[in-house]
């Protein structure tokens, strides 16, 4: 029961942060509200037995991810004239939100209609999405892609020295 | 009412949209960047929805990728918005047409 209240809790949580980020005018405040949708979707997470990821989660995306938005904005220093709303007019814009709406209503009520799939027994809940059981598969099933997300590491900040950089005259 | 796979879902779904359409309205690029990782993680979340349903650490792994990614791919595009604002003095997308014919 206690599964049910804590998912709608923080699903509406997830949702209002997703829109708030698309609504706020000024980029920190659509930071902050992206870190309320990451927390919620994080505490969705432990819901799901996916502790480690979880924990991920608010290490890696709330704190190091939304640091890094919110240290290049204040790095910007960008003037309140500078900042305007949208690209597109009203109209335009309600189209695309009607479009949206529909779309996902049809999804909904297509999912909704069948007969609900619900989530089995764990076999093993003491250790799904641990950090052992995680760990293990890493390391033994998907080793070559761990090693190989290092060097997209290297990679990525390499680049992101030579862009930030600049051109030297 | 039990929750079920389709709650989890649904919930992605709309979390997806809120993005996508965050990513074709918005003006301001650090704005667009923020709806990317609003898409990304909604993709995490049914990552581990499925993970759950078929009682496997894949999508766990995934999603651990997943995360290594997006925030090399922050990195970049963080990188690319103080560039821009170097040359341009602005966030605005549409200023962007350099490589237009």
């Amino acid at each position: 029961m206690s599964h049910t209240v804590l998912f709608y809790i923080f699903s509406t949580l997830a949702v209002l942060g997703a829109v708030m980020v698309v609504s706020h005018k000024n980029p920190v405040s659509s930071a902050i509200s992206l870190v309320l949708t990451l927390f919620s979707t994080a505490v969705l997470f432990v819901l799901l037995h996916a502790h480690f990821i979880a924990a991920i989660q608010i290490l890696i995306y709330a704190g190091a991810i939304m640091v890094l938005f919110l240290f290049t904005v204040m790095f910007l220093n960008i003037r309140n004239s500078e900042l305007r709303f949208d690209s597109m007019n009203i109209p335009k814009r309600m189209t695309f939100l009607f479009l949206f709406i529909v779309v996902v209503g049809f999804f909904a009520s297509k999912l909704f209609s069948s007969s609900p799939v619900v989530f089995p027994k764990l076999g093993d809940p003491e250790n799904f999405g641990t950090v052992a059981e995680v760990g293990r598969s890493l390391f033994s099933d998907y080793l070559l892609a761990f090693e190989l997300t290092s060097v997209l590491v290297v990679i990525a900040m390499v680049g992101v020295l030579v862009i930030a950089k600049g051109r030297e005259s | 009412m039990e929750i079920a796979v389709s709650h989890y879902v649904v919930l992605a779904c709309v979390l997806f949209a809120i993005g996508v359409y965050g990513v074709i309205t918005r003006k301001n690029i650090l704005i667009v960047l923020m709806c990317l990782e609003l898409m990304l993680n909604s993709c995490n979340l049914l990552f581990v929805v499925f993970s759950r349903l078929y009682e496997g650490a894949a999508g766990h792994v995934f999603v651990l990728m997943s995360v290594t990614v997006a925030a090399a791919e922050v990195a970049v595009g963080l990188a690319f918005v103080v560039s821009i604002y170097r040359q341009k003095e602005s966030l605005d997308i549409d200023l962007l047409k350099l490589l237009r014919g």
